[in-house]
């Protein structure tokens, strides 16, 4: 089953990625087929495992102590833009433009 | 759209009606009927449950529903995932660690004390704590949100299936309170965005990340309020209850506690309408208004005609309407997936308590729930049982911060009866305090002077109203000191030394 250019667009809007051109679809195809075969197995009345370390991995749960913060500066030097220690972005979001919108080879699919 | 703000729902037992007829194009529904003039609806949330059909004008009747997604801040010292400060009010950015600002090679940290809030607050609802809870990424694009991602628990939740009650007033009369439950679905700990300041001069936003990573309970009340009261009714026992435990402060001002309203409306045996969700509630009063407004705005929109959309709007407070949001593009898909870098979290019990673990890697519910304080249903208990006041004076003294712990106090140090006390403090006490806009904490007023006070009435060395007076001018009427110095010395028959009243008066009300 190919994947459809309806989702194929979905996806680009909601992370951002760049399918570019054929072979970055065949990509994604293959990497979901390569996923698909998790359903050969039978996994009825199985729960699903969280890691594969199990039991052996425990969250480990911190003392409500402030240990960190207070990098201001350290934190704005990798701003490309800032005012008054306030990053600086643009008014909202912008949404990738709609498929007909755009220059994307997804539009010749 | 003034009309509709201007209107304002009667409350639980009270009905529905609608703004003026405006403009032609309205269907006649046929003779007028009785107290409901042409094309006036009616619709009734009545407090004893549900909806009342009042369609005396032949129309149908709506039942409006309402369900509640809150959001309360953890009262931590330090941030869910992070050692970084949580505090309102810090110069911009300085609270943040590297791993809130989502800088590469960080990764999250569990804070005990989240969860210790969460299973407290899980508790005191009467939820089912689940021992093992998952923790799960929800994506969407945001400038407050580093990550491109929120950490939440979408799959399994810290606590589901509680129920809240709460009580209302009928008629807006304190003497008839009927008691409501709402089904708590799930709570839920997460994490909070960072700060978006808006600069629409410049046409930018300005991000504050100090809050961002800062602990969440989400507390999701199932849809089933129906209007504006109930629901405020609900949050604000909530409010009390986090209070109470000390889980999160709660305070809607300081963004603490934060309400979204889920509203639609239908006909009685139809299924569900279409749900708006309305954002941007700032106080209880403004839930209250918000959502009876939302419900009126959708009733008008369907019986004109129109659909109602699947849609996020907000609260204006000014003008006691909702609008569209922007900036919100239609059903959002937020790929949910496991956090792939937090295994489960597990709680025990007494039961399963291990034998061999490092306690204080150790959550222990039973526990947590041997040491939850009174709540504040039981504390209402308590002072009905133990003081013989009515219950609806002690929702009052528990409504008002420290106003319960003054009326001890005074009982105390009186000889007056409780239940004649307790007219003094929430009829007089209160309502000076209200009349100066003091706090409890802030009352002139010691609980020892309301005390002596009320002794010398009890022994009746002075008047009712002498004691009135003497309170006022406590709180703040300089002008009744010369009254009161002209009572005593008509008590007195004229025969003590006036410059001395003053001065005793002056050295008692200075205390």
């Amino acid at each position: 089953q190919k994947v459809s250019v309806e989702v194929l667009d979905h996806l680009e809007h909601l992370a951002l990625v760049d399918f570019r051109d054929a072979e970055g679809v065949e990509r994604l195809q293959k990497a979901i087929q390569f996923a698909d075969q998790l359903h050969e197995v039978n996994t009825d009345g199985v729960e699903p495992m969280d890691s594969v370390l199990e039991d052996r991995w425990c969250l480990y749960l911190r003392e409500d102590d402030v240990t960190e913060g207070n990098c201001t500066k350290e934190l704005l030097e990798n701003a490309r833009e800032k005012v008054e220690e306030y990053f600086v972005a643009p008014p909202g979001n912008i949404p990738l433009p709609k498929l007909e919108e755009r220059e994307t080879f997804l539009q010749g699919s | 759209m003034a009309a509709m703000a201007a209107m304002a729902a009667r409350g639980c037992g009270g009905v529905w009606r609608r703004a003026r007829q405006r403009g032609a194009g309205r269907p006649a529904p046929g003779p007028e009927p009785g107290p409901f003039p042409r094309g006036q609806r009616a619709v009734a949330c009545n407090a004893k449950g549900g909806a009342v059909p009042a369609g005396k004008s032949g129309l149908a009747p709506w039942i409006p529903v309402v369900g509640l997604e809150i959001h309360a801040q953890i009262s931590s010292n330090s941030k869910l995932f992070s050692g970084s400060q949580v505090q309102f009010a810090a110069p911009p950015n300085s609270l943040v660690s590297f791993f809130d600002a989502s800088l590469p090679g960080t990764l999250p940290v569990l804070n005990r004390r989240c969860v210790e809030a969460a299973v407290m607050t899980g508790l005191a609802l009467n939820c089912s704590i689940n021992k093992k809870s998952l923790f799960d990424r929800k994506h969407y694009f945001y400038a407050d949100l580093p990550a491109g991602y929120q950490i939440t628990q979408q799959r399994v939740p810290i606590a589901v299936n509680g129920s809240l009650s709460y009580s209302l007033c009928i008629d807006n009369k304190m003497s008839q309170m009927v008691t409501k439950t709402v089904r708590i679905k799930q709570i839920q700990l997460e994490q909070d965005s960072g700060k978006s300041l808006h600069d629409d001069t410049r046409s930018q936003t300005l991000v504050d990340l100090n809050r961002a990573g800062v602990g969440l309970m989400e507390v999701v009340m199932e849809p089933d309020m129906c209007c504006g009261e109930e629901a405020a009714a609900a949050v604000r026992e909530l409010q009390l209850i986090l209070q109470t435990l000390g889980s999160s402060q709660a305070v809607m001002a300081e963004g603490q506690l934060r309400v979204d309203a889920n509203v639609s409306v239908h006909h009685p045996g139809e299924p569900y309408g279409v749900r708006t969700e309305v954002k941007n509630i700032n106080s209880i009063r403004f839930l209250a208004k918000a959502v009876d407004y939302e419900i009126q705005r959708q009733i008008e929109e369907l019986e004109n005609g129109g659909t109602i959309l699947n849609e996020t709007r907000a609260f204006d407070s000014k003008l006691g309407c909702t609008v569209p949001m922007r900036d919100k593009e239609g059903k959002q898909d937020y790929r949910f997936m496991p956090e792939p870098n937090l295994p489960p979290l597990i709680l025990y019990d007494a039961k399963s308590l291990p034998a061999n673990m490092n306690h204080q890697q150790v959550i222990n519910i039973d526990w947590i729930h041997e040491r939850l304080p009174d709540l504040p249903s039981v504390k209402r208990e308590k002072l009905v049982e133990q003081y013989g006041i009515l219950p609806e004076h002690s929702f009052t003294l528990l409504n008002e911060d420290g106003l319960a712990e003054f009326f001890e106090s005074v009982v105390k140090q009186t000889q007056m009866k409780p239940k004649k006390v307790i007219g003094w403090i929430l009829n007089d006490l209160l309502s000076y305090l209200k009349q100066h806009s003091l706090t409890v904490k802030e009352s002139p007023v010691s609980s020892s002077l309301l005390a002596d006070l009320l002794n010398l009435l009890e022994k009746k060395e002075i008047s009712s109203t002498a004691a009135k007076r003497v309170m006022a001018i406590k709180t703040g009427n300089r002008k009744v000191l010369n009254k009161l110095i002209g009572l005593v010395q008509r008590k007195t028959q004229g025969r003590s030394n006036p410059v001395l009243v003053k001065q005793l008066l002056e050295k008692k009300l200075s205390e």
